[in-house]
């Protein structure tokens, strides 16, 4: 095992225009918050991919367990009446 | 009930043209396989840096200097979302660099390769990120989530590589006598190693039917490299370079280019270590990151000196 | 002397500092601590050679001879250049490579600053442009000087010997010769001796909060404004302009 360290793992979310959601572009090495910053703009918005940047180390992103997808997703499919679509509207009705 | 950790299991989910993610359940040569592969690639991207390096400091314009340090750095670049595509797999960054410099992992032959003159650019622009191409664009439906984004993202990238590559060959094909010269003596020396880029043929490929079946690959060595020959001959014609080998032909029936056979000797020599530079790119490797350790240990001393406390007890 | 040769000779200066910074941080492309910085250093590096290319374009069309940018940038002689010296020191240890950016980044910020309301419209434009690009290079210089000066006693050493051994190269930043001084009664040129008040504070924070030591004024090395320079502006032009000149008749 090398006793090199590459600095941490952060994750970079990137919002490519004002009022769209912060969308994950992938990852950067860094030793501190400043230092992760900088590296996800200098290797993230090279071609003007961003307006905006979050950066978060890896290692507090908490994810599901592809074993419970039953269980946490399955439920929802059935729920047909949270769509508009699962609705009936009188023939002739409008801006509803 | 299905057993969702059986391989049977995982290979339904492959025919179904689903994707893996990094945490879902895979066979274990699945995730040997995977780490092969991406790190391997990776390593070729910055090992790949070297030769075109070569090259920024005697740039004959302030235009060619731009165009080739920004192609370097997203070679940089690119290594770097494919480290961090591995690294989803549990292998850190440092395990990956150590693999590298102890030639435990491989990374792609063609950078044994020396840029001797400036149209080495071009040809390096042109042929070897052609071939690359070629491959990463059929890579962008690998099943492996994280490989298939950052291939994605690469491609994006990657496109004005092979332009910027073959208008270079493309100025100097329409320059002096002497440029003309060093862009035939360029594509004479990349031609058959960028051919080789693709690997064995697939007969005597080791790996390929298992990532095939896993559709990690999703096309074959001997698929790729004849889309490569196909696409390439006539663009080499076109600005008047003669391609290095007198068997070439276009079957009018099929509608492809056959070639002569590969030197499969050489290619074995340099991939077994004894290309022209194989000793230079590693050495090179292993210079720079010695030389930055004291860099990165200060970086983390400061880190530990300055550390705020809200951000530890999230 | 005219305005508009003037102005020639002037924006050479600046196309030249930054063209050979430009060179500099070019040499270290996969060289970087770690490839992140690789990147980062590379960014900076494309900065530079962009302003170079806009003000070295400039300089032609005011020298009003027909050259291009590229002539300018390939085809002077040695003595023709007039980057400052501090510009064209080697690279040196990542210490030295940070410390030469941090006191050209600082300089430049307060320098473009005041350019942005030259009376010369192009070079306020190529000013606005340039001066948020020098924002991020001061940042990140002054971030790194941190790390090191205040990180481990290696490093620490290290800054603090890059510190002391640039710092001799700091004075010609605020030189004043005739051209200048014709220049700023003009609205175009800088007065960049006022800016060495400001220079002075903004390094001693840097540096102190670093827990690196300011050193000691003393001689202060100065030639770049008539053209002499240190031994490394040779080896790097011999580089750069190897292709240009083995093959004069070439199109690149």
């Amino acid at each position: 095992m090398s006793t090199d360290t590459q600095f941490d793992l952060w994750e970079v979310f990137i919002q490519s225009k004002s009022g769209l959601p912060y969308m994950h572009a992938g990852s950067v090495h860094a030793s501190d918050n400043k230092m992760a910053l900088q590296n996800a703009r200098d290797i993230y918005t090279r071609r003007g991919e961003g307006t905006s940047i979050w950066v978060m180390p890896s290692k507090y992103i908490v994810a599901s367990n592809p074993d419970d997808n039953d269980m946490l997703f399955d439920p929802a499919n059935d729920k047909a009446y949270r769509h508009p679509t699962f609705y009936t509207m009188p023939e002739g009705a409008k801006n509803i | 009930m299905h057993n969702e950790h059986s391989d049977t299991h995982f290979q339904l989910r492959i025919d179904n043209g689903e994707h893996i993610e990094a945490k879902d359940y895979m066979p274990e040569n699945y995730r040997k396989h995977l780490i092969r592969q991406m790190s391997q690639h990776a390593h070729s991207e910055v090992i790949g840096m070297q030769p075109e390096g070569n090259w920024i400091t005697r740039a004959p314009s302030l235009r060619a200097k731009q165009i080739l340090l920004a192609k370097i750095q997203d070679e940089g670049g690119h290594g770097l979302y494919l480290y961090s595509a591995v690294e989803t797999l549990g292998v850190s960054r440092s395990e990956l660099i150590e693999q590298l410099q102890s030639g435990k992992a491989k990374y792609s032959s063609i950078f044994n390769y020396p840029a001797l003159n400036w149209a080495d650019i071009g040809a390096i622009g042109w042929l070897v990120d052609g071939a690359a191409i070629v491959n990463q664009v059929s890579l962008q439906r690998t099943s492996y989530g994280p490989y298939s984004r950052g291939m994605v993202r690469i491609c994006k990238e990657e496109s004005f590589h092979q332009r910027q590559g073959y208008e270079i060959m493309a100025k100097m094909m329409a320059g002096t006598k002497d440029q003309q010269a060093m862009a035939q003596d360029a594509m004479n020396r990349w031609w058959w190693p960028s051919l080789m880029m693709f690997g064995p043929h697939d007969t005597n490929s080791p790996h390929s039917s298992d990532a095939v079946k896993w559709k990690i690959k999703r096309e074959t060595n001997d698929e790729l490299r004849q889309k490569f020959i196909d696409k390439t001959i006539p663009q080499a014609e076109l600005i008047g370079l003669v391609v290095p080998d007198k068997n070439i032909k276009l079957d009018d029936n099929t509608g492809h280019y056959t070639i002569s056979e590969i030197n499969w000797d050489e290619f074995n020599r340099v991939i077994s270590g004894h290309g022209p530079c194989n000793k230079q790119r590693i050495d090179h490797h292993i210079k720079y990151h010695n030389e930055g350790e004291w860099v990165r240990e200060a970086a983390i001393a400061f880190k530990k000196k300055h550390t705020k406390k809200e951000l530890e007890t999230v | 002397m005219n305005i508009q040769e003037a102005t020639h000779t002037y924006t050479l200066r600046l196309g030249d500092n930054a063209l050979i910074l430009g060179h500099r941080l070019s040499e270290l492309c996969s060289k970087g601590p770690i490839l992140e910085e690789d990147l980062a250093l590379t960014n900076i590096s494309l900065d530079m050679i962009g302003r170079a290319q806009a003000l070295l374009k400039y300089a032609a069309d005011t020298e009003m001879l027909g050259k291009t940018e590229d002539d300018l940038a390939y085809r002077r002689p040695e003595n023709h250049y007039y980057n400052n010296l501090i510009i064209e020191q080697p690279n040196g240890d990542f210490a030295h490579t940070i410390a030469r950016q941090l006191f050209v980044s600082v300089f430049e910020f307060l320098f473009y600053t005041e350019l942005e309301k030259s009376k010369d419209t192009t070079l306020a434009a190529i000013a606005s442009k340039t001066i948020k690009e020098i924002k991020y290079h001061m940042q990140h210089a002054a971030d790194w000087t941190l790390r090191l000066g205040d990180g481990t006693a290696e490093s620490h050493k290290r800054m603090q010997k890059a510190v002391n051994d640039l710092w001799m190269y700091t004075g010609e930043f605020f030189e004043m010769d005739n051209l200048d001084t014709f220049l700023l009664h003009q609205h175009i040129a800088v007065d960049a001796s006022s800016l060495k008040l400001e220079w002075n504070k903004y390094i001693k924070t840097a540096l102190n909060d670093a827990t690196l030591n300011v050193p000691e004024d003393s001689f202060m090395q100065t030639g770049s404004k008539k053209g002499i320079h240190t031994e490394n502006l040779g080896h790097i032009l011999s580089e750069m302009q190897y292709l240009q000149r083995a093959y004069p008749d070439a199109k690149w």
